[in-house]
């Protein structure tokens, strides 16, 4: 096998959205057996340019060369057909379909008229013993974990006859342990002499598994590197363009009074079985809780019942002192509740809303804005406008709809009005998801001084990073309960990893 | 659901516009192949419109009741509710208007407005009722509303025959004259057009619909749930008690409409073997007014303005005056299918677009 061959040459590729410059004549070169790792900030391009190798977007400008020849890649069918494969960040399974019926969808083998589901069995397991791929092609999609139909979209991939396999923010809905078994079958693949391209923007993954990486900032073309010769920091410093800073500045503080009391919590969930199921906890004032576990455990359940979004079945909820059991939203958030929700697209703001009005979306009824009934639209403009300074919220100004804004900048506007309510407790789920390292460095920032300011915190994340970055205590939610605490101190991945997927021992090792 | 919502709520003026372009050609093209002349149709139908003071009275009657029912829907639109049971609330109130005029005999200062206050207050509940079902029981408003419209159509009759029937016939005994709300005076001054009250009203409520949903608190609670109820529902608002709200207030003038058809211009109600159709032009009014309140108002008289001028097609160009319906059918099936209108501008824009760049 010749490791120098190169498959896939990107060459001068340009792709504009309207006026918008996704791409900027960005050349790429991948070679056989390679891991090559794409790195950038959100909406640095990186999707763009795979979406365009896959056959999704024509460029403007721009070719693709194919094993040596110049090819049109009109469509993903046709992609395909080229041997490129591509792992999607939202899987594209049947839910009630089997393994096998998954993958051998759209090119099913035939016998007569009929499927050949034997040999769709066969061929399934016989590939996925080649790989190391452990599945079983007779099990339901909607079976098995999200690890296991992140496999299934692998072999769904190889089944097509795929040289080339485009990995898209792979490790994102992963476990620990999950993403190390990833990275062994990355390497598996790579040693069959597949060539592997990875769409990131963790650098841990990068530096781990990668032999080369292209850093891409506002779609150009930053640095092509061998890994052997770059670190983290180089490879931050490249992405944003200017230096970052991984660690928050926390120092050490003695918790006060009991913020937030949490007792036997119960709640439904989608088919009768508890989404919450006895949890008790406390927070205090001036202290971070950070929730650890795998999405999907009950911790988006856990914040509804707390906010009052969703019915509490059974235990109590209190905010110093006072009960809050069941309560509605509006009662939540005046005791002194600031919530910065886990969809900022869906419940943190009305996007068609101009930002003005969506400043005072839980504030709208005080007096501050217009009395009689009617909305004083000078008070809420100068209100805004004010957060709006003091929060650094960037855009169009403040007339200008929420939707216009990126994300982190969306991000910062719903932490300027939750915490403009000075509440006594705040609540932040998955605070920095799809944000670039800037703002996510400035979330941090935030979440930190409130936390110095003497509120309690209660921080939800599926990233260790920063949940070792902001607690002073984290607990391990798994099946709806409290798994334990951990050390925060010292870091120790792998019994996060076990109790995490719900294995008690790990308190033990 | 939420794309149809979307459709409504845009507020381009170029793709209405547009729109009414290719609904008047598609009408043309139909007269066409009939062998008429549309040229002439349409010449007949603007100067049916406009050739004498009753008609142009009688062109300004037709198109109130589009204003109510315009805004009654274009109101729920913007809550994020389709409320296809205007017309049943229409009925309501005109049912309601009737039977306080005929059966209460006060002077006509309390008398006028119980008649309207009742009128509205029926068609209110009556879509409330859909709200309700909708926010307690998660029933789906279209399909809710639709059921209410029959149940109002045969409510009314019942009501009418069982209470303020003339005896031997199928129609209820006249209103009151102090129940009515006609304006004399412009009705002697445009040669009997039957002119009223009700018109200004519409134009007020237009207003109303302005102020409720861009000024007040409660329309900002009704344009959040509108626009994402989740994120209404996180702020703190009531979602399930302001679709009932929403479904209340676009109810009330829908049976403001009804009401001032009865106290304005028939003075009596028949007992109907089917609705008058209103309820569901005002979606088309709506529709095409892209659920703003100038829009809606233009909308109506466009509508309003098409379907009286369309009898003057047959008077001045023997053409039948159903092609007004084809006409207007094809205006909404543009307005809908926005896509098809974007994309037969598309040469035209770019164009635009190029030039620009080449004088910048």
């Amino acid at each position: 096998m010749d490791r120098n061959k190169s498959v896939v040459q990107l060459k001068g590729i340009t792709k504009r959205f309207g006026s918008f410059v996704a791409n900027d004549a960005i050349n790429l070169e991948l070679k056989k057996g390679e891991i090559h790792a794409l790195l950038g900030e959100n909406g640095a391009g990186k999707s763009t340019l795979m979406n365009v190798l896959f056959g999704l977007y024509q460029p403007e400008e721009g070719e693709i060369w194919i094993n040596g020849e110049k090819k049109i890649v009109d469509g993903a069918s046709k992609a395909i057909e080229l041997g490129i494969g591509m792992v999607h960040q939202h899987f594209k399974l049947v839910q009630p379909f089997t393994v096998a019926e998954n993958i051998i969808l759209g090119n099913e083998p035939k016998k007569g008229m009929n499927i050949d589901y034997k040999y769709a069995n066969n061929k399934v397991r016989e590939i996925s013993e080649r790989y190391r791929l452990k599945v079983d092609p007779e099990v339901r999609i909607q079976d098995i974990t999200v690890g296991m139909q992140q496999r299934v979209e692998i072999l769904k991939t190889l089944y097509r006859g795929a040289e080339i396999v485009i990995f898209d923010e792979p490790t994102a809905v992963l476990t620990v342990q999950e993403i190390e078994e990833l990275i062994e079958i990355i390497r598996n693949l790579a040693a069959e002499g597949k060539s592997i391209i990875i769409i990131t923007h963790k650098l841990k993954e990068v530096m781990s598994l990668a032999n080369t990486v292209t850093v891409i900032r506002r779609g150009r073309v930053i640095r092509s590197l061998d890994i052997k010769e770059t670190n983290e920091n180089q490879l931050a410093e490249l992405m944003v363009g200017r230096d970052v800073t991984f660690t928050v500045d926390k120092h050490k503080q003695e918790p006060g009074e009991v913020v937030l009391s949490v007792e036997d919590l119960q709640m439904k969930g989608e088919q009768g079985k508890l989404a919450v199921d006895g949890m008790t906890f406390h927070v205090r004032a001036g202290e971070v809780l950070g929730i650890a576990g795998v999405d999907g455990n009950g911790q988006s359940e856990l914040i509804y019942g707390i906010t009052g979004m969703r019915h509490i079945s059974g235990g109590s909820v209190k905010l110093n002192g006072q009960d809050l059991t069941n309560h509605s939203p509006r009662q939540v958030s005046v005791a002194g509740v600031g919530h910065i929700p886990e969809d900022r697209h869906k419940h943190g703001l009305v996007l068609d809303f101009s930002v003005s009005e969506n400043m005072i979306l839980g504030s709208y009824f005080n007096k501050q804005f217009g009395s009689g009934g009617f909305i004083d639209y000078k008070a809420m403009d100068e209100f805004s406008q004010k957060l709006v300074n003091e929060f650094d919220v960037r855009g169009s100004g403040i007339t200008a709809a929420a939707r216009s804004l990126s994300g982190g900048n969306q991000q910062k506007a719903i932490i300027a009005r939750e915490m403009n309510k000075n509440p006594d407790l705040l609540i932040a789920v998955q605070p920095t998801r799809g944000l670039d390292i800037g703002a996510i460095e400035y979330v941090h920032k935030r979440i930190v001084q409130a936390r110095n300011e003497g509120k309690a915190i209660l921080l939800v994340s599926f990233e260790l990073d920063e949940l070792y970055a902001l607690s002073d205590r984290i607990a391990v939610m798994y099946e709806g309960r409290l798994m334990g605490e951990v050390d925060v101190e010292h870091r120790n991945d792998q019994q996060l990893g076990l109790l995490m997927s719900g294995n008690q021992a790990g308190e033990k090792e | 659901m939420g794309k149809i919502i979307k459709t409504f709520n845009s507020s381009s003026l170029l793709v209405p516009f547009v729109s009414i372009l290719l609904g008047l050609l598609t009408g043309a093209v139909f007269m066409l192949a009939g062998g008429y002349n549309p040229i002439a149709a349409y010449g007949s139908l603007i100067n049916r419109i406009f050739s004498s003071p009753y008609n142009m009275g009688e062109t300004i009657r037709a198109i109130t009741p589009l204003i109510f029912t315009g805004i009654a829907v274009a109101f729920a639109f913007r809550t994020g509710l389709f409320n296809i049971g205007v017309e049943g609330q229409f009925m309501m109130g005109m049912t309601g208007a009737t039977l306080v005029g005929v059966l209460a005999d006060l002077p006509w200062f309390i008398h006028a407005p119980l008649a309207v206050i009742t009128g509205a207050v029926f068609g209110g509940v009556w879509a409330a009722i859909a709200g309700y079902l909708k926010a307690a029981r998660g029933v789906n408003e279209v399909i809710s509303a639709i059921m209410l419209n029959w149940i109002a159509l045969f409510l009314s009759n019942f009501l009418i025959v069982r209470f303020v029937v003339v005896e031997g016939q199928q129609k209820s005994k006249p209103i009151r004259e102090s129940a009515m709300v006609k304006m004399d005076w412009l009705v002697q001054a445009l040669d009997s057009a039957r002119m009223h009250w009700g018109t200004v009203v519409a134009l007020v409520c237009v207003v109303i619909f302005y102020l409720i949903l861009w000024r007040t608190k409660l329309g900002y609670e009704l344009r959040a749930v509108g626009l994402s109820p989740e994120a209404a529902h996180y702020a703190g608002m009531n979602v399930k008690r302001t679709m009932v709200k929403s479904m209340f207030i676009s109810g009330l003038f829908a049976g403001l409409g009804g009401v001032f058809e009865m106290l304005g211009v028939f003075g009596y109600q028949t007992v109907m073997a089917a609705t008058w159709g209103y309820g569901f032009d005002g979606i088309a009014v709506a529709l095409l007014g892209g659920n703003t309140p100038v829009g809606v108002f233009l909308g109506a008289v466009l509508f309003g303005g098409l379907n009286y001028g369309s009898a003057g097609m047959s008077f001045g160009a023997d053409v039948p005056p159903e092609v007004v319906r084809i006409v207007i059918g094809a205006i909404i099936f543009f307005v809908a299918s926005h896509g098809i209108v974007k994309w037969m501008l598309k040469p035209f824009l770019m164009k635009r677009a190029n030039n620009r760049k080449e004088a910048a």
